[in-house]
Protein backbone atom coordinates (compact mmCIF):
# COMPACT_ATOMS: atom_id res chain seq x y z
CA UNK A 1 0.00 0.00 0.00
CA UNK A 2 1.22 3.17 -1.14
CA UNK A 3 1.39 6.60 1.32
CA UNK A 4 2.25 9.78 0.78
CA UNK A 5 2.80 12.39 3.16
CA UNK A 6 2.83 15.50 1.08
CA UNK A 7 5.64 17.86 0.76
CA UNK A 8 7.59 14.72 1.73
CA UNK A 9 7.56 11.81 -0.32
CA UNK A 10 6.12 8.47 -0.75
CA UNK A 11 6.58 4.99 1.46
CA UNK A 12 4.75 1.77 0.46
CA UNK A 13 3.93 0.35 3.83
CA UNK A 14 3.09 -2.93 4.49
CA UNK A 15 -1.11 -4.21 5.27
CA UNK A 16 -0.08 -4.92 8.95
CA UNK A 17 1.09 -1.54 9.75
CA UNK A 18 -2.51 -0.40 8.69
CA UNK A 19 -4.39 -1.04 11.51
CA UNK A 20 -2.23 1.00 13.62
CA UNK A 21 -2.35 3.63 10.85
CA UNK A 22 -6.36 3.98 10.72
CA UNK A 23 -6.59 4.49 14.58
CA UNK A 24 -4.40 7.27 14.39
CA UNK A 25 -6.50 8.40 11.14
CA UNK A 26 -9.38 8.24 12.83
CA UNK A 27 -7.98 10.37 15.93
CA UNK A 28 -7.13 12.92 13.92
CA UNK A 29 -10.07 13.00 11.69
CA UNK A 30 -11.92 13.75 15.10
CA UNK A 31 -9.59 16.23 15.87
CA UNK A 32 -10.44 18.30 12.77
CA UNK A 33 -13.93 17.57 13.55
CA UNK A 34 -14.42 18.88 17.02
CA UNK A 35 -11.60 21.42 16.28
CA UNK A 36 -9.62 20.59 18.58
CA UNK A 37 -5.74 21.79 17.67
CA UNK A 38 -3.59 20.09 20.29
CA UNK A 39 -5.08 16.62 19.73
CA UNK A 40 -4.60 17.35 15.93
CA UNK A 41 -1.01 18.48 15.98
CA UNK A 42 -0.11 15.60 18.50
CA UNK A 43 -2.02 12.32 16.88
CA UNK A 44 -1.33 13.96 13.25
CA UNK A 45 2.63 13.62 14.39
CA UNK A 46 2.22 10.49 15.32
CA UNK A 47 0.42 9.34 12.38
CA UNK A 48 3.23 10.32 10.27
CA UNK A 49 6.19 9.06 12.38
CA UNK A 50 4.26 5.66 11.68
CA UNK A 51 3.87 6.03 8.34
CA UNK A 52 7.90 7.07 8.23
CA UNK A 53 8.89 4.09 10.08
CA UNK A 54 6.84 1.47 9.16
CA UNK A 55 7.30 2.15 5.51
CA UNK A 56 10.20 1.99 2.73
CA UNK A 57 10.00 5.08 0.63
CA UNK A 58 9.36 5.07 -3.04
CA UNK A 59 12.58 5.73 -5.22
CA UNK A 60 12.55 9.81 -6.52
CA UNK A 61 11.65 8.83 -9.99
CA UNK A 62 8.89 5.92 -9.74
CA UNK A 63 5.22 7.27 -11.14
CA UNK A 64 2.82 5.37 -8.89
CA UNK A 65 -0.57 7.37 -7.72
CA UNK A 66 -0.89 7.10 -3.72
CA UNK A 67 -3.53 4.78 -1.83
CA UNK A 68 -3.70 7.54 0.83
CA UNK A 69 -2.49 10.84 1.18
CA UNK A 70 -1.25 12.24 4.50
CA UNK A 71 -1.26 15.91 4.90
CA UNK A 72 1.90 17.68 5.64
CA UNK A 73 4.00 17.96 8.98
CA UNK A 74 3.35 21.23 9.53
CA UNK A 75 -0.35 21.39 8.22
CA UNK A 76 -2.71 23.30 10.77
CA UNK A 77 -6.07 22.84 11.70
CA UNK A 78 -7.31 25.23 9.14
CA UNK A 79 -5.46 23.97 6.03
CA UNK A 80 -6.45 20.27 6.67
CA UNK A 81 -10.33 21.22 6.49
CA UNK A 82 -9.39 23.02 3.76
CA UNK A 83 -7.68 20.45 1.97
CA UNK A 84 -10.78 18.24 1.93
CA UNK A 85 -12.56 20.84 0.56
CA UNK A 86 -12.27 20.14 -3.43
CA UNK A 87 -11.94 23.19 -4.35
CA UNK A 88 -9.35 24.35 -1.48
CA UNK A 89 -5.80 23.86 -1.58
CA UNK A 90 -4.63 21.70 -4.57
CA UNK A 91 -3.97 23.41 -7.20
CA UNK A 92 -5.98 22.03 -10.36
CA UNK B 1 -14.34 7.99 5.78
CA UNK B 2 -10.88 7.93 6.83
CA UNK B 3 -9.37 11.09 6.56
CA UNK B 4 -6.31 9.87 4.10
CA UNK B 5 -8.36 8.06 1.98
CA UNK B 6 -10.68 11.06 1.55
CA UNK B 7 -7.50 13.30 0.97
CA UNK B 8 -6.21 10.95 -1.96
CA UNK B 9 -9.44 10.76 -3.34
CA UNK B 10 -9.43 14.35 -3.72
CA UNK B 11 -5.88 14.12 -5.54
CA UNK B 12 -7.25 11.18 -7.42
CA UNK B 13 -10.80 13.30 -9.02
CA UNK B 14 -8.39 16.31 -10.04
CA UNK B 15 -6.08 13.98 -12.10
CA UNK B 16 -9.30 12.51 -13.84
CA UNK B 17 -10.99 15.34 -14.80
CA UNK B 18 -7.68 16.71 -16.56
CA UNK B 19 -7.36 13.60 -17.91
CA UNK B 20 -11.29 13.63 -19.44
CA UNK B 21 -10.56 16.77 -21.12
CA UNK B 22 -8.50 15.32 -23.55
CA UNK B 23 -9.83 14.11 -27.16
CA UNK B 24 -6.56 12.42 -27.86
CA UNK B 25 -5.09 10.61 -24.77
CA UNK B 26 -1.73 11.05 -26.45
CA UNK B 27 -2.12 14.60 -26.31
CA UNK B 28 -2.32 14.80 -22.71
CA UNK B 29 0.97 13.39 -22.28
CA UNK B 30 2.66 16.19 -23.97
CA UNK B 31 0.49 18.82 -22.82
CA UNK B 32 0.78 17.34 -18.78
CA UNK B 33 4.92 17.36 -19.95
CA UNK B 34 4.76 21.02 -20.46
CA UNK B 35 2.94 21.77 -17.62
CA UNK B 36 5.57 19.55 -15.49
CA UNK B 37 8.37 21.54 -17.06
CA UNK B 38 6.81 24.47 -15.62
CA UNK B 39 6.36 23.52 -12.49
CA UNK B 40 9.70 22.48 -12.04
CA UNK B 41 10.68 26.00 -12.87
CA UNK B 42 8.53 27.69 -10.76
CA UNK B 43 9.67 25.19 -7.39
CA UNK B 44 13.20 26.24 -8.25
CA UNK B 45 12.53 29.89 -8.52
CA UNK B 46 10.98 28.98 -5.28
CA UNK B 47 14.06 27.53 -3.71
CA UNK B 48 15.68 30.46 -4.73
CA UNK B 49 13.04 33.25 -2.99
CA UNK B 50 12.88 31.14 0.13
CA UNK B 51 17.16 31.63 -0.01
CA UNK B 52 17.30 35.28 -0.51
CA UNK B 53 14.25 36.06 2.69
CA UNK B 54 16.69 33.37 4.87
CA UNK B 55 19.76 35.65 3.99
CA UNK B 56 17.87 38.39 4.35
CA UNK B 57 16.63 37.47 8.05
CA UNK B 58 20.10 36.08 8.70
CA UNK B 59 21.44 39.90 7.64
CA UNK B 60 19.37 41.67 10.08
CA UNK B 61 20.13 38.93 12.72
CA UNK B 62 23.50 39.76 12.54
CA UNK B 63 23.20 43.49 12.96
CA UNK B 64 20.73 43.11 15.85
CA UNK B 65 23.46 40.57 17.26
CA UNK B 66 26.42 43.53 16.63
CA UNK B 67 23.74 46.18 18.40
CA UNK B 68 23.30 43.71 21.41
CA UNK B 69 26.99 43.24 21.78
CA UNK B 70 27.68 46.39 21.04
CA UNK B 71 25.36 47.07 24.39
CA UNK B 72 27.23 44.44 26.27
CA UNK B 73 30.26 45.99 25.66
CA UNK B 74 29.08 49.72 26.98
CA UNK B 75 27.45 48.59 30.19
CA UNK B 76 30.51 46.83 31.13
CA UNK B 77 32.49 50.28 30.01
CA UNK B 78 29.99 52.41 31.87
CA UNK B 79 29.81 49.75 35.09
CA UNK B 80 33.74 50.11 34.99
CA UNK B 81 33.54 53.55 35.22
CA UNK B 82 31.22 54.06 38.03
CA UNK B 83 28.25 54.62 36.20
CA UNK B 84 25.90 52.22 37.34
CA UNK B 85 22.58 54.03 36.28
CA UNK B 86 24.04 54.12 32.22
CA UNK B 87 24.83 50.37 32.52
CA UNK B 88 21.41 49.66 33.61
CA UNK B 89 20.03 51.35 30.70
CA UNK B 90 22.18 50.16 28.09
CA UNK B 91 21.69 46.58 29.17
CA UNK B 92 17.32 47.29 29.21
CA UNK B 93 17.81 48.16 25.98
CA UNK B 94 19.69 44.93 25.09
CA UNK B 95 17.11 42.74 26.64
CA UNK B 96 14.69 44.79 24.49
CA UNK B 97 17.00 43.34 21.17
CA UNK B 98 17.02 39.60 22.39
CA UNK B 99 13.33 39.22 21.71
CA UNK B 100 13.72 40.75 18.21
CA UNK B 101 16.99 38.33 17.99
CA UNK B 102 15.40 35.29 19.13
CA UNK B 103 12.50 35.80 16.71
CA UNK B 104 14.07 36.14 13.59
CA UNK B 105 16.45 32.99 14.45
CA UNK B 106 12.84 30.93 14.52
CA UNK B 107 12.63 32.90 11.28
CA UNK B 108 15.83 31.83 10.31
CA UNK B 109 15.60 28.03 11.18
CA UNK B 110 11.86 28.30 9.52
CA UNK B 111 12.93 29.20 6.37
CA UNK B 112 15.86 27.00 5.99
CA UNK B 113 13.19 24.23 6.70
CA UNK B 114 11.47 25.61 4.05
CA UNK B 115 14.16 25.96 1.75
CA UNK B 116 15.21 22.56 2.38
CA UNK B 117 12.13 20.96 1.97
CA UNK B 118 11.52 22.53 -1.84
CA UNK B 119 14.47 21.64 -2.51
CA UNK B 120 14.01 18.26 -2.14
CA UNK B 121 10.92 18.43 -3.51
CA UNK B 122 12.48 20.04 -7.03
CA UNK B 123 14.89 16.81 -6.94
CA UNK B 124 11.99 14.60 -6.79
CA UNK B 125 9.73 16.10 -9.28
CA UNK B 126 12.71 16.17 -11.87
CA UNK B 127 13.72 12.39 -11.50
CA UNK B 128 9.48 12.00 -11.76
CA UNK B 129 9.42 14.34 -14.93
CA UNK B 130 12.43 12.84 -16.61
CA UNK B 131 10.93 8.76 -15.83
CA UNK B 132 7.58 10.63 -17.22
CA UNK B 133 8.40 12.08 -20.40
CA UNK B 134 10.39 7.98 -20.83
CA UNK B 135 7.28 6.38 -20.66
CA UNK B 136 5.81 9.39 -22.74
CA UNK B 137 7.93 8.59 -25.67
CA UNK B 138 7.60 4.98 -25.27
CA UNK B 139 3.94 5.29 -25.31
CA UNK B 140 3.58 7.26 -28.36
CA UNK B 141 5.95 5.31 -30.79
CA UNK B 142 4.54 1.98 -29.46
CA UNK B 143 0.38 2.42 -28.85
CA UNK B 144 -2.99 3.45 -30.66
CA UNK B 145 -4.85 6.16 -29.15
CA UNK B 146 -6.72 3.80 -28.13
CA UNK B 147 -4.60 0.72 -26.92
CA UNK B 148 -2.39 3.89 -25.00
CA UNK B 149 -5.52 5.07 -22.51
CA UNK B 150 -4.44 2.40 -19.62
CA UNK B 151 -0.52 3.24 -19.91
CA UNK B 152 -1.38 6.98 -19.58
CA UNK B 153 -3.81 6.39 -16.93
CA UNK B 154 -0.61 5.22 -15.07
CA UNK B 155 1.52 7.47 -16.27
CA UNK B 156 -0.41 10.66 -15.63
CA UNK B 157 -2.05 9.84 -12.16
CA UNK B 158 1.32 8.63 -10.61
CA UNK B 159 3.09 12.22 -12.06
CA UNK B 160 -0.28 14.26 -11.36
CA UNK B 161 -0.23 13.69 -7.58
CA UNK B 162 2.95 15.19 -7.33
CA UNK B 163 2.59 18.11 -8.82
CA UNK B 164 0.02 18.74 -6.91
CA UNK B 165 1.98 17.80 -4.08
CA UNK B 166 5.00 19.78 -5.01
CA UNK B 167 2.42 22.99 -6.35
CA UNK B 168 1.05 22.85 -3.07
CA UNK B 169 4.20 22.80 -1.25
CA UNK B 170 5.61 25.69 -3.16
CA UNK B 171 2.69 27.95 -2.94
CA UNK B 172 2.62 27.34 1.01
CA UNK B 173 6.48 28.18 0.80
CA UNK B 174 5.42 31.40 -0.65
CA UNK B 175 2.51 32.13 1.79
CA UNK B 176 5.46 31.73 4.52
CA UNK B 177 7.92 33.67 2.99
CA UNK B 178 5.87 36.77 2.20
CA UNK B 179 4.70 37.27 5.98
CA UNK B 180 8.07 36.79 6.91
CA UNK B 181 8.93 39.35 4.32
CA UNK B 182 6.50 41.45 5.69
CA UNK B 183 7.80 41.44 9.11
CA UNK B 184 11.57 41.80 8.01
CA UNK B 185 10.97 45.14 6.30
CA UNK B 186 9.50 46.11 9.31
CA UNK B 187 12.74 45.54 10.94
CA UNK B 188 14.65 47.05 8.30
CA UNK B 189 13.20 49.99 8.85
CA UNK B 190 13.28 50.12 12.76
CA UNK B 191 17.48 49.48 12.04
CA UNK B 192 17.81 51.56 9.67
CA UNK B 193 15.56 54.87 11.82
CA UNK B 194 18.17 53.99 14.89
CA UNK B 195 14.25 53.27 16.19
CA UNK B 196 15.12 50.24 17.77
CA UNK B 197 17.66 51.37 19.75
CA UNK B 198 14.96 54.03 21.47
CA UNK B 199 12.65 51.22 21.68
CA UNK B 200 13.84 50.26 25.15
CA UNK B 201 14.85 53.11 26.47
CA UNK B 202 13.84 54.08 30.15
CA UNK B 203 13.97 57.20 30.93
CA UNK B 204 15.18 60.55 29.23
CA UNK B 205 18.89 60.77 28.66
CA UNK B 206 21.64 60.86 26.13
CA UNK B 207 22.92 58.39 24.40
CA UNK B 208 24.65 55.51 25.99
CA UNK B 209 27.75 55.85 23.89
CA UNK B 210 27.67 59.62 23.53
CA UNK B 211 27.84 60.55 27.25
CA UNK B 212 30.40 57.35 27.47
CA UNK B 213 32.27 59.05 24.73
CA UNK B 214 32.06 62.30 26.77
CA UNK B 215 33.14 60.25 30.19
CA UNK B 216 35.88 58.82 28.48
CA UNK B 217 37.31 61.96 27.08
CA UNK B 218 36.60 63.35 30.36
CA UNK B 219 39.02 61.22 31.76
CA UNK B 220 40.78 61.52 28.80
CA UNK B 221 41.99 64.60 29.76
CA UNK B 222 42.34 64.14 33.36
CA UNK B 223 45.07 61.43 32.74
CA UNK B 224 46.89 63.66 30.55
CA UNK B 225 46.95 67.03 32.78
CA UNK B 226 47.99 64.04 35.83
CA UNK B 227 50.53 62.91 33.42
CA UNK B 228 51.29 67.00 32.82
CA UNK B 229 51.23 67.63 36.60
CA UNK B 230 54.06 64.18 37.36
CA UNK B 231 55.89 65.42 33.95
CA UNK B 232 56.43 69.19 35.49
CA UNK B 233 57.59 68.11 39.07
CA UNK B 234 60.34 65.87 37.44
CA UNK B 235 62.86 68.74 36.45
CA UNK B 236 64.23 66.57 33.39
CA UNK B 237 61.22 64.20 31.99
CA UNK B 238 59.51 65.10 28.84
CA UNK B 239 56.17 66.57 28.57
CA UNK B 240 53.87 63.42 27.14
CA UNK B 241 51.63 65.45 25.31
CA UNK B 242 51.02 63.08 22.88
CA UNK B 243 50.36 60.03 25.23
CA UNK B 244 46.25 59.97 25.49
CA UNK B 245 46.75 56.82 28.55
CA UNK B 246 47.52 57.83 32.18
CA UNK B 247 50.88 56.01 32.54
CA UNK B 248 53.84 58.18 34.01
CA UNK B 249 56.66 58.17 31.52
CA UNK B 250 58.94 55.54 30.76
CA UNK B 251 61.88 55.81 33.76
CA UNK B 252 64.46 58.34 32.26
CA UNK B 253 68.02 56.59 30.97
CA UNK B 254 71.21 58.53 31.31
CA UNK B 255 71.38 59.91 27.85
CA UNK B 256 67.75 62.03 28.51
CA UNK B 257 69.43 65.30 27.96
CA UNK B 258 69.23 64.95 23.83
CA UNK B 259 67.21 67.30 22.15
CA UNK B 260 63.97 66.26 23.38
CA UNK B 261 62.55 65.54 19.23
CA UNK B 262 64.97 63.12 18.97
CA UNK B 263 64.44 60.73 22.31
CA UNK B 264 60.75 60.84 20.85
CA UNK B 265 61.44 59.43 17.86
CA UNK B 266 63.39 56.78 19.31
CA UNK B 267 60.84 56.12 22.09
CA UNK B 268 58.52 55.49 19.08
CA UNK B 269 55.48 53.64 19.43
CA UNK B 270 56.24 50.00 21.25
Amino acid sequence: MIVRILAEGQWDISEDHLTRLNELDAQVETAVEVGDEVTFSSTLAALLDEVRKGGSTLADDSLVDSDLILPPADATLAEVRELLNDDGLIPG
Amino acid sequence: MSLMKRISLIFRSKANRALDRAEDPRETLDYSYQRQIELLSKVRRGVADVATSRKRVELQANQLEQQSQKLHDQAQKALSMGREDLAREALTRKSGLVGQLNDLKAQQAQLQGEEEKLTLASQRLQAKVESFRTRKETIKATYTAAEAQTKINEAFSGISEEMGDVGMAVQRAEDKTAQMQARAGAIDELISSGALDDASQVGQGDDISRELEAMSSDSDVESELAALKAGSSGATAPPAIESTDSTPPAPEEPQSQRPQSQQQREEGPA
